[in-house]
């Protein structure tokens, strides 16, 4: 193994080395100074992120464990901006009082599940896979549990563990049902060995279940409400975000090339959990009052339509769930930013207590509608060409009434948000969150969504790149 | 930069420029300024497209301007316009123009209530001048979703309510398009060229049948409920009557013309077979929303109420027109859009204003007005008999030429049903005369209407503009119907093409 060959693993080296620059810091510095790790570690995600946009070859690793194309570096610079948003929204939280002696631990912890994402996006093997999809979720297990004071956290955090150990049980069991009629894990030479056998199908099945438990596809979505409502809101905003988004990657990749022989037995079953997943979660948001559940079952809907996105097996329906996935992370981040601000600031985390917010902090309440806006796909924001391009995708392959439902749903969806909506601008409240100035990072942080935003549609850019790295089965 | 490109680059101009401005009263100025370029803009625009089509060009859109917007799905911001879409750009700027000088005093959230009002200008624009299906439909949804926040916030009465049913309706209303338009899309090439959204490539080409039937209805219904077709309609008595002054007109005078240009342009120019097979369906449910619309308006009591079910009942004339697909019925049904455009904005202005003295919108609440506020009173009693259909007012050019189009069907279907949709002519007059009797004649209802004020000098400009242009139509029709009457030969054409009659 050449040096040019190890570089290409750049991604997962550039981020050890800084998880371990980050616990050198933790040893080294002066205690006093520990805040300025924030700092030091957002700088440092930020050349990470700069980096990882230079080009790269593709190749492969490890004899073929390890694999990386254009595909998957712009999965991985996609995951790479989102963690950096969700860094630089959480430190406004981790300079509180409470959390000054867990800094560093919170940006190691946060790096690593990064560092077993994309190892998982690389992986042309079960074993990298399953070491990236483990590696990706036991951190953030204990950050869910990172507020050790609060019951509700420790709850997050043990839910997502034992959710976690589930359906990583029911993956390993599907998984070894593929490794015993093909024998072997390569992803490549599965694709060759798979033929249209009742064993490997159901080996395929429960590996789908093992992924729908961590994209939270409905029937296996019931740990979401709880676990983000429990842990704090930063991590929430991760686990909705970056680590769903890993996990869609990651899916939509083994689904097409390993599983092409059997797509028309997993097109039903994703058409079937599409429209669960889209219905389910929006009829439970609307009776939420607490804005994170409200959020959590927005964003299992979200992966509703997602899952529209991948039925075609097409080129486009690829292309559409990635830039689908990068749109949701600046959209979904403006709300949960706003989320964050408002709870970190004055501990109100409820719909109604957001009554009248537009007349004491027009700027947030503008940030939240964009954020709402765009998650419902109204145009002239993101969202809008997100959802138009997974619908043309479905529609591509003649799944019309699919796109009925998925669009019958976003008209819910639209409900409850504009829920919200109503509350920040059009109700009066007696006592409104009162007017303060949240700080830098925040609005820095907010202000990268909403670029990203109003530009990723208009910029037509973005699309064709993403679409021309996209692969059909 | 092309001057239809200009009609969205102005309100997005003048939306920076009242978030710039500090003081309050800017807000209207800047405001005014920017609409009011606006429709000296429409009028230019006119004038280039009659001298253009006069020195010879007979190209089927004009001053198209087309760029690549998303490659691989062959996405175009493509812009362009015949005499039907110029017609709807001066009508929408017209009613902009007046709606800002009718809504002058908005107080509560100024800068937001005309930042959303221009949102909505620039989506009406926009979806005007697109020839993509992709742009019109993101210009579509942009035009909607501004309501919400203008009626929940600046309304009156159940405004929430209201505020959220006529959201959810219309975008229930644009998912259904948007299938259509997939749909559209997905069958733009059935020899297996290009796929496109640009609607004069798509009219090119003859959509398969099977995919015809499929998607004709999805978009007719889908720009129907704009247009309020029954029993899509009830958004709009609700949402009307709960919306601020200004966008009431809007909403009434053009954004269900969106509706009716939508149907027209998208559904039945693209899918003409399936447009005659299943008209009879459509024109069924259009004489219903005509008649039922009007019956409507008998028994209401409310001002508003009274005018957004004129309006089911004028709008359901439009695409009650365009369904008969003949030259002289679709004529008629572009002049009726233009007619009750302004008609209907000029009605909810004075509404408006009469409100603002009244503080009720109850006719039984009121009277004798006339002899206090003889301007506004006047005005009313124009609007009404323009709504009624009196020659010399343009209400009655638009009727006449759709009852002659509709009737001009040798069958029995269609004349049995253009006999009960003329009837809708009487019962107008009957709401329109009993509204006019009860509110203006007779002794004042309530001796603090001495002291009432007439008109001040925008609520003049807000009405003389609207009664003049509704004058000039009346009396000079020819103007807009050889303006209309040149771009509707092609679409007439590609309709004959397959449907002789």
């Amino acid at each position: 193994m050449s040096l040019t060959n190890f570089l290409l693993m750049r991604h997962e080296l550039l981020l050890t080395v800084a998880a371990l620059l980050i616990l050198m810091a933790e040893i080294f510095w002066d205690p006093g100074k520990k805040r300025s790790i924030n700092l030091f570690s957002v700088l440092l995600f930020i050349v990470i992120t700069i980096i990882g946009f230079l080009p790269s070859p593709s190749g492969t690793l490890f004899g073929g464990m390890y694999e990386v194309s254009d595909t998957r570096l712009i999965m991985k610079n996609i995951l790479n901006i989102g963690a950096l948003l969700v860094l630089i929204q959480s430190v406004t939280w981790l300079n509180k009082e409470e959390n000054s002696e867990k800094i560093s631990e919170y940006h190691i912890l946060l790096i690593s599940t990064l560092i077993g994402m994309n190892f998982m996006i690389s992986a042309g093997h079960f074993l990298m896979f399953y070491l990236g999809l483990e590696l990706a979720t036991i951190p953030v297990a204990a950050l869910a549990a990172f507020d050790r004071y609060s019951n509700k956290s420790a709850e997050a955090g043990i839910k997502l563990i034992l959710i976690s150990a589930l359906s990583s049980g029911v993956l390993l069991y599907g998984l070894s049902m593929i490794y015993g009629t093909t024998g072997t894990f390569y992803f490549n030479e599965i694709a060759k060995l798979f033929v249209n056998d009742n064993l490997q199908i159901l080996g395929f099945i429960f590996f789908f279940a093992g992924m729908a438990f961590k994209i939270s596809i409905v029937p296996f979505h019931l740990w979401t409400a709880d676990v983000y409502e429990g842990a704090p809101v930063n991590i929430t905003a991760y686990l909705s975000v970056i680590s769903k988004g890993a996990a869609v990657f990651i899916f939509i990749i083994v689904l097409f090339t390993i599983f092409p022989v059997i797509i028309a037995s997993w097109q039903k079953i994703i058409y079937v959990t599409a429209i669960l997943t889209m219905t389910i979660g929006n009829l439970f948001a609307i009776r939420q009052q607490n804005l994170k559940r409200f959020l959590a079952f927005s964003s299992i809907s979200q992966a509703g339509y997602i899952l529209v996105g991948f039925i075609g097996g097409n080129q486009l329906g690829m292309a559409s769930v990635i830039y689908y996935i990068l749109v949701y992370i600046f959209s979904n981040l403006a709300a949960f930013g706003v989320v964050a601000a408002i709870s970190n600031a004055k501990g109100k985390e409820n719909i109604d207590e957001y009554n009248g917010l537009y007349q004491t902090n027009p700027g947030l309440s503008l940030i939240m509608l964009l954020g709402l806006f765009s998650l419902a796909g109204i145009p002239p924001f993101a969202g809008f060409f997100g959802k138009f391009f997974l619908f043309t995708a479905a529609a591509q392959k003649g799944f019309y009434i699919l796109v009925l439902i998925a669009v019958m749903n976003t008209i819910i969806s639209l409900y409850y948000y504009l829920l919200v909506v109503k509350a920040m601008f059009i109700n009066k409240s007696e006592a409104p969150v009162e007017k303060f100035r949240s700080d830098f990072p925040t609005r820095f942080a907010l202000g990268i969504c909403v670029a990203g935003i109003v530009v990723t549609g208009f910029a037509s850019i973005i699309f064709e790149v993403i679409k021309n790295i996209s692969f059909g089965v | 930069m092309d001057i239809l490109t200009l009609f969205i680059v102005i309100p997005v101009l003048t939306i920076t420029g009242i978030v710039l401005v500090k003081d309050m009263r800017h807000v209207r100025l800047v405001a005014a300024t920017g609409m009011g370029l606006q429709l000296i803009l429409s009028a230019v625009l006119v004038y280039l497209f009659v001298s253009a089509r006069q020195s010879g060009n007979t190209a089927e859109m004009l001053f198209i301007k087309d760029i690549v917007w998303f490659k691989s799905l062959n996405i175009h911001y493509a812009v362009g316009v015949d005499g039907i879409s110029v017609a709807m750009i001066a009508l929408t700027s017209l009613v902009v123009f007046a709606g800002i000088y009718a809504s002058w005093e908005v107080d509560f959230l100024t800068k937001e209530f005309f930042i959303s009002l221009i949102l909505l200008a620039t989506g009406v624009f926009g979806f005007f001048i697109s020839i993509d299906l992709f742009t019109m439909f993101l210009f579509y949804e942009l035009a909607v979703i501004p309501m919400y926040l203008l009626i929940g916030i600046w309304g009156s009465g159940p405004k929430e309510y209201s505020a959220m049913k006529l959201t959810l309706m219309l975008m229930g209303a644009s998912a259904l398009l948007l299938l259509g338009i997939l749909g559209i899309y997905f069958n733009s090439a059935p020899d297996g060229g290009q796929l496109s959204f640009n609607i004069l490539e798509i009219s090119r080409v003859k959509i398969p049948m099977s995919a015809q039937y499929l998607f004709f209805p999805l978009t007719f219904v889908g720009f129907g409920v704009l247009g309020a077709l029954f029993p899509f309609h009830t958004w709009s008595p609700d949402g009307h009557s709960s919306a601020p002054t200004a966008v009431s007109m809007l909403h009434a005078g053009v954004l269900m013309k969106l509706g009716g240009y939508g149907a027209f342009r998208v559904a039945i120019f693209l899918m003409p077979e399936a447009a005659k097979e299943l008209s009879w369906i459509f024109i069924i449910l259009t004489t219903i929303s005509v008649i039922y619309g009007a019956f409507g308006a008998i028994v209401q009591k409310d001002l508003k109420y009274i005018n957004a079910y004129s309006s089911v009942s004028h709008c359901g004339l439009v695409l009650f027109a365009i369904l008969m697909m003949n030259k002289t019925a679709m004529n008629g049904a572009i002049i009726q859009m233009i007619s009750h455009g302004l008609m209907t904005a000029l009605f909810f202005a004075l509404i408006g204003m009469l409100y603002g003295r009244t503080h009720t919108r109850m006719i039984n609440e009121m009277g004798g007005l006339m002899k206090v506020i003889p301007f506004l009173s006047v005005c009313y009693v124009i609007a009404g008999l323009a709504s009624l259909g009196l020659p010399g007012l343009s209400g009655f050019v638009a009727e006449v030429t759709i009852f002659v189009g509709a009737f001009q069907h040798p069958d029995l279907f269609h004349r049995i049903l253009t006999i009960i949709a003329t009837t809708s002519i009487v019962i107008t007059a009957v709401y329109i005369l009993r509204v006019i009797a009860i509110l203006l004649l007779g002794p004042a209802a309530n001796e603090h209407y001495e002291h009432f004020t007439d008109a001040k000098w925008y609520e003049k400009v807000s009405a003389v503009t609207l009664i003049s242009f509704v004058a000039f139509i009346g009396l000079a029709p020819w103007w807009l119907s050889s303006m209309i009457g040149s771009s509707l030969q092609p679409i007439i054409n590609k309709i004959l093409a397959f449907n002789p009659f």
